[in-house]
């Protein structure tokens, strides 16, 4: 996995809330068997039309944003499915940061498997970063993830909160399996314990 | 001992071991898995030279992707890559050994419907699956989730999860339904109340009196959006309809065993003095049939009211419910029941059981679906559907006019050839009503079985209860 430390990019607003995963990568590319390539259809279908044209007034579609590496998004951004294919699809467009108020849950999780920060703020700072974002291509947003900010680009510092796990593994690219195979002797013996407890299981 | 609740007590038995700051690894007792959110991870296990752990606690079936016309069984009604994920899945499925019901198995069906008939699901276990409906489960007073596909190969690999403990929410329903009144309703009402993002954080229990009059297929509805309210999980503590669910099921324990896990079950509910971090109570006597007007789950009214203005919400709501009624075609202050649609679908794994159908083949029974609209049923098993057939409910559904399908997802998330056409407006028994969920375009209200039946016949959203 793609380690994540600073990253100083543009932000492409999203104020819309409940972006929900069927948004970020409709169910027609869910038929997949590979992780790569998403990008593109990310957002498909506000970002095209039927015919596939881009529909310009989409805020990736924009020349300002078409190189964003943050998103700055309403709350509850990710809602609904399970789908990687959510995580994977903004990766592959180039995104490495999410920035709102809440989450759902899953989708949170996902961001971390694959080396982009979802970061929570309160709505206020939320908000001021949307309007920072709004600014376009002049105003880059500057994450940094081992002091656990993320500064405007009038030099405004906003702190968030992280799992100190979660940090670890994004700052350091680490594989979660390899980490939890070290434990392995752990899970075997409670897998004994538990057969013998609850045999029926 | 300090006291405990529902939750607690699962997470408890399943800690197989836990860092200083928290962070666990959750045993996983049954891992379900399906063709859609699982090709990545098998292949991930393969360049890994890895393998699957417990291939006995590993049950697959496709679903998603399915067709659900009758000639199935013939490969070409599928679509090439829709194939290839399915041919994927039989392929892994072979390759590691795990449990597995092909397309061509009467047992095939939704992924959490196959589970519980089957007898893997079982109170007080911890179930995990790439999908988020997985909280289906919770029902059964076990510890269900869904998971990323990351999660599933890293249960595949290890049987365990990466978790840390989330917080405690009672939604308790009080009092009991009022007749036309069911578990579909109360569960959107939760959301309607909370929001998407209420249960953000949390796993919620579901309890009192109009909780424990449902059936088990009422809990696995209620249980089964609990995902669209934002919690990472439901629960409703097991009792005798809980065992009597699972008794003689293929996997259930059996004998001595089976005694043995009774007992265990038996202690598991929340005590009286548990600590709760918030606590939502809905009377349960003030519920009524309701209907989605929106894009989203919250997007909730009784079947009585009318279109919201989008002024009268607050925040980022305003933009989101305002766009919500372009999408949906709908103008503020318009009645709901003058809402005309010209699809029903009945199916999905909030709605597709026995019970759902019996419901809605009750209001069915010798009326005709509108001239014009398409209805369809699709039978969350094919056990469901056979079932069914036997009760006479297929002849009910066929003879009113409602196309009679083979056992998958089909319409809930328009994968294989079911969807909406754009502008098309359906009455739904899914659980989602996101832009392009059923189709590019198509317009969804979620909607009890009862009230998708009452919809069929009249051809607008229509209140059951005045046909019952
Ligand atoms: S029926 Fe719908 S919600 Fe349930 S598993 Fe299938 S697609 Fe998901």
């Amino acid at each position: 996995m793609e380690k994540f430390d600073k990253l100083s990019g543009i932000a492409a607003p999203m104020p819309l809330v409940n972006i929900d995963t069927d948004m970020i990568i409709p169910k027609v590319f869910l038929k997949t068997i590979k992780r790569s390539g998403l990008g593109v259809n990310l957002f498909d279908e506000m970002r095209y039309d039927r015919q596939g044209n881009e529909i310009p007034e989409f805020v990736l579609n924009q020349p300002a944003y078409r190189e964003a590496s943050i998103l700055v998004a309403g709350d509850n951004f990710g809602c609904g499915s399970s789908r990687e294919h959510a995580p994977w699809a903004i990766a592959d467009f180039g995104i490495r940061c999410v920035i709102s108020t809440s989450f759902a849950d899953i989708f949170y999780n996902n961001c971390f498997k694959n080396g982009i920060l979802p970061i929570v703020l309160p709505e206020a700072e939320r908000d001021a970063l949307m309007e920072d974002a709004e600014k376009g291509a002049n105003a880059r947003i500057e994450v940094d993830l081992e002091a656990q900010t993320v500064t405007s680009s009038d030099g405004e510092v906003y702190h968030f909160e992280i799992d100190s796990f979660k940090k670890h593994c994004l700052m350091n690219g680490l594989d979660d399996i390899g980490l939890t195979l070290e434990k392995a002797a752990a899970i075997d013996t409670f897998e004994e314990k538990h057969a013998t407890e609850r045999p029926w299981v | 001992m300090s006291p405990k609740t529902l939750y607690d007590k699962i997470w408890d038995a399943h800690v197989a071991h836990e860092a200083d700051d928290g962070t666990c690894l959750l045993y996983i007792d049954r891992h379900l898995v399906h063709e859609v959110t699982s090709p990545q991870a098998f292949e991930g296990l393969r360049m890994a030279g890895r393998t699957v752990r417990a291939p006995d606690k590993t049950i697959g079936v496709p679903d998603h992707n399915v067709p659900t016309t009758l000639d199935r069984a013939n490969a070409e009604t599928m679509t090439e890559d829709s194939r290839i994920q399915v041919e994927a899945l039989d392929k892994n499925a072979k390759d590691f050994g795990i449990h597995y019901y092909p397309v061509s198995d009467v047992r095939q069906g939704i992924v959490h419907i196959v589970g519980p008939e089957q007898g893997w699901t079982l109170p007080g276990m911890t179930v995990v699956c790439g999908d988020s409906h997985t909280a289906t489960h919770g029902a059964f007073g076990a510890l269900a989730h869904g998971i990323g596909t990351s999660e599933v190969e890293h249960v595949l690999a290890t049987q365990t999860l990466i978790q840390k403990k989330s917080k405690n929410m009672k939604v308790e329903i009080t009092g009991h339904l009022k007749p036309g009144v069911t578990a579909k309703d109360i569960t959107m009402s939760v959301i309607g109340e909370t929001g998407t993002a209420g249960g953000t954080g949390y796993v919620i229990e579901y309890c009192g009196t109009a909780i424990q009059d449902l059936s088990m297929e009422g809990r696995m509805t209620v249980c089964n959006m609990a995902i669209e309210g934002g919690a990472r999980a439901g629960l409703i503590a097991p009792d005798e309809k809980t065992f009597a669910y699972c008794k003689g099921r293929p996997h259930a324990p059996k004998g001595e065993d089976w005694d043995k896990a009774v007992e265990y079950w038996k202690t598991l509910y929340s005590d009286d003095d548990a600590h709760w971090d918030k606590v939502v109570t809905i009377r349960g006597d003030d519920i009524a049939p309701s209907v989605t007007w929106g894009t989203s789950p919250e997007d909730v009214l009784p079947i009585d009211a009318v279109v919201p203005d989008p002024a009268s919400f607050a925040g980022g709501k305003v933009d989101a419910a305002k766009r919500a009624l372009d999408y949906m075609g709908l103008t503020a202050g318009q009645k709901l029941t003058d809402i005309e649609i010209d699809t029903v679908f009945i199916g999905s794994c909030t709605n597709g059981r026995i019970e759902d159908l019996r419901a809605a083949a009750e209001i069915l029974k010798g009326k005709k679906v509108k001239d014009g609209m398409r209805a369809m049923v699709v039978p969350g098993s094919g056990l469901v559907r056979a079932q069914a057939e036997e009760e006479g409910l297929a002849d009910i559904f066929k003879e009113a006019g409602f196309e009679w399908r083979m056992a998958g997802c089909s319409m809930c998330l328009a994968m294989n050839p079911d969807q909406l056409s754009e502008g098309e407006r359906c009455a739904s028994t899914s659980n989602r009503n996101f832009e392009g969920r059923q189709g590019y375009k198509g317009r969804t209200h979620l909607v009890s079985p009862g009230m998708a039946a009452a919809a069929a016949i009249t051809g607008k959203l229509t209140d059951v209860r005045e046909m019952m």
